[in-house]
């Protein structure tokens, strides 16, 4: 065996109970100090976001907006268009703006349409597809991603003539219709991700027990998927409620109006740029969005793409 | 009843073969393990008696009917999975009450029978949680409350108790057996732990790579195994497998190998005689090794290697030429590494295989 001596001068010792308290100190204030600092930093990378909407809220319920940009003085009178039927005239057009209540149906119809649309193909075809090797699933996938990947604007032409053919034109089904096609791949994405990660025993269990494979998938799998469907329904009912081109372009009629249209015409064509108007209206069509957000965030973070069984 | 008969089942994965013509006969009543390390087609074969999965090839008899095409649900089978496979989102009562819901029994009815299945697993106190707050141990109970509450003719169980820790174990040994004995159910117990297999099994069979190996009582695998392989699975530490040669001289037959010469049961004599001079493989178990500190006491010497004190015995390693030999020793024995010892194996405990074909011949 080697003899192994260590100098005097370099023998380890453990430290005194003064210099543990100091090391403790220490390391607790450089916690509190990393807190600080990343609160700040979030503070201030969220800013730009934030301003912009707190502005929003304000405006709309203030009298007037000084300087061009400052708020002030408390007013209802914005929110007029919720109950004032014959708001204006729209410049150009020579039209009214239509009654908001006609437009909020017209876009919950397209919401609501959208949102049934994608979360049934969805689930379905999500649960096959995590469920079921076919050959060239791979590629199916592929091809799925691919299609969520171009601007849907570029489609506007060849959608425009096949509505037409269709007889699709002018009514809303052909915008929910379009709307659902060109958000189902993430959609899919999303519901086969939620279905990979929910146990293959728990289905064979089922069915040993005695249910069909119907029962199965309702009673057991779809109750393990409910968050996935919960995130798909928001992302598509905010995809219809939110949508403006494909109804500008395919729905013609002033009285299929949806939000994102009457709230550009506040914005663009009203004779006086009204801010106490637009902001009100702006602040109402985001209403949706917040309650969403504010009451389904946990299911927003379990969202996965988990693409790795394809 | 519970008869059970597999004809030549097997059943491939494309070009993966989990299981070759798989022959078995299961009495009613009966609790026979599969045995076997994993990926050797256990799940496989539960999950064909089960209908999840059709066989590619071969019969599976229930009562001498076959039933290949028979969907799960028709089969009245009640099966426990490895990961328990309980439903989350119901409470402990609900997964119970599943398979009774689905025959569509009446209200009190369920009530009663779920309250009885779960009072033979002690879980009555349960039945208001979900499986997320329930230990391993009453996930597990819950899962076999829930294979017997629909009084199954044939139980499955996917090694039940790998998931549980090891004092946990041999108490749910003891009680699943008793169970199983009580209720009189035929019982298909998948397991890679012999041990497991030894203690609750009427009958084992030994799989390996698809292939079965044999089929016996926990004594026939055990005294009588058929191949190196099924010797080899069986007992712990495992036995020791010796390259020797046959030798006779005097008529006494011997198997010699490096360093040692170890001679044959006189019975074995007729069965080796063909053999002399050539190869054959000899198992010898540790528990029949005797260790011995006295010098030239015994017929074989080596040098200790390590020992291993296990509390009520120690495994000892020896040296004997090339060869390390295992061999269990009771407690007190004072050998310590290095030092020089002899083994003695009575002649009747000796087994020999064929180093080409791995089976037994005597
Ligand atoms: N669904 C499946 N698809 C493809 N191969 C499988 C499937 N299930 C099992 N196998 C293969 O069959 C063999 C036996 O598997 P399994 O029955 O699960 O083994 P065990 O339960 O004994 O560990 C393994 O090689 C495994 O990879
Ligand atoms: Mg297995």
């Amino acid at each position: 065996m080697e003899q192994v001596t260590i100098p005097a001068g370099q023998l380890r010792r453990w430290r005194t109970p003064q210099e543990v308290a100091a090391l403790a100190q220490r390391a607790r204030r450089r916690e509190v100090l990393t807190q600080t600092m990343i609160y700040v930093l979030l503070t201030l990378i969220s800013l730009p976001i934030v301003v912009p909407y707190l502005w929003l809220v304000a405006a709309a319920f203030s009298e007037r907006v000084s300087y061009g940009i400052i708020p002030s003085g408390f007013t209802l009178n914005n929110w007029r268009f919720l109950w004032v039927a014959n708001l204006g005239f729209v410049s150009g057009t020579a039209g009214r703006l239509p009654n908001i209540w006609q437009v909020v149906a017209n876009s919950l119809v397209l919401a609501v349409g959208t949102a049934a649309i994608v979360v049934v193909v969805s689930t379905l075809a999500g649960y096959f597809i995590s469920r079921h090797g076919f050959s060239r699933r791979a590629g199916f996938l592929k091809g799925a991603l691919a299609l969520q990947a171009f601007p849907g604007i570029t489609l506007l032409v060849a959608l425009f003539i096949l509505l037409r053919s269709l007889n699709l034109l002018n009514s809303m089904l052909g915008v929910i219709l379009v709307i659902a096609a060109l958000h189902l791949p993430f959609a899919l994405f999303v519901m086969k991700g939620f279905f990979d990660g929910i146990p293959w025993d728990i289905e064979m269990s089922a069915l040993i027990d005695g249910a069909s494979r119907l029962r199965a998938w309702y009673t057991v799998l779809l109750p393990q998927a409910r968050n996935g469907i919960a995130a798909v329904a928001m992302f598509s009912f905010l995809w219809g409620w939110t949508d403006y081109i494909y109804v500008l372009t395919f729905v013609l009629r002033r009285s299929s109006w949806t939000m994102a249209l009457y709230l550009n015409s506040v914005i663009g064509e009203y004779r006086f740029a009204d801010y106490g108007l637009m902001a009100a209206v702006g602040v109402f069509y985001m209403i949706p969005s917040l309650l969403f957000f504010l009451f389904t965030q946990r299911q927003l973070l379990q969202i996965t793409l988990g693409g790795t069984k394809a | 009843m519970g008869r059970i008969v597999l004809d030549k089942l097997g059943k491939r994965f494309g070009v993966v073969e989990a299981l070759r013509d798989l022959n078995l006969e299961i009495a009613d009543a009966e609790l026979i393990a599969l045995l076997g390390p994993s990926g050797c087609g256990k799940t496989t074969t539960l999950l064909m008696l089960a209908g999840i999965y059709k066989p590619t090839s071969g019969q599976i008899l229930f009562d001498g009917v076959a039933v290949n095409d028979l969907p799960p649900q028709d089969r009245h089978i009640g099966m426990v999975f490895q990961s328990y496979a309980l439903y989350p989102h119901m409470t402990v009562f609900d997964n119970i009450a599943f398979p009774l819901r689905l025959l569509r029994r009446p209200v009190d009815e369920i009530q009663r029978r779920v309250l009885e299945a779960a009072a033979l697993v002690q879980i009555e106190a349960l039945m208001d949680r979900r499986p997320s707050q329930l230990s391993g141990g009453q996930q597990q109970r819950t899962a076999l409350a829930r294979a017997l509450v629909k009084q199954p003719t044939l139980l499955l169980l996917d090694e039940p108790l790998s998931n549980l820790d090891a004092k946990l174990r041999v108490l749910m040994r003891a009680e699943i057996k008793h169970l199983q004995r009580r209720l009189g159910i035929t019982t298909i117990l998948v397991t890679h732990d012999q041990v497991e297999a030894m203690t609750m099994a009427d009958r084992i069979a030994v799989l390996r790579d698809g292939l079965l190996q044999q089929v016996g009582t926990p004594d026939d695998l055990y005294y009588r195994p058929a191949n190196t392989f099924v010797a080899g699975f069986i007992g712990s530490p495992p036995m020791n497998f010796i390259p020797a040669q046959v030798e006779t001289t005097d008529g006494q037959v011997a198997f010699a190998a490096e360093g040692m010469r170890l001679p044959a049961a006189e019975w074995t004599a007729p069965h080796l005689a063909r053999r002399r001079g050539g190869p054959v493989l000899v198992g010898v178990r540790p528990e029949d090794i005797r260790l011995s500190l006295v010098p030239g006491e015994s017929a074989v010497q080596g040098r200790i290697l390590d020992v291993e004190p296990l509390g009520r015995e120690l495994v000892v390693a020896v040296t004997v030429g090339r060869q390390v030999v295992v061999a269990i020793a009771e407690h007190g024995f004072a050998g310590k590494p290095d030092q020089p010892v002899g083994m003695f194996v009575p002649p009747e405990r000796i087994y020999v295989f064929d180093p080409t074909t791995e089976s037994a011949i005597v």
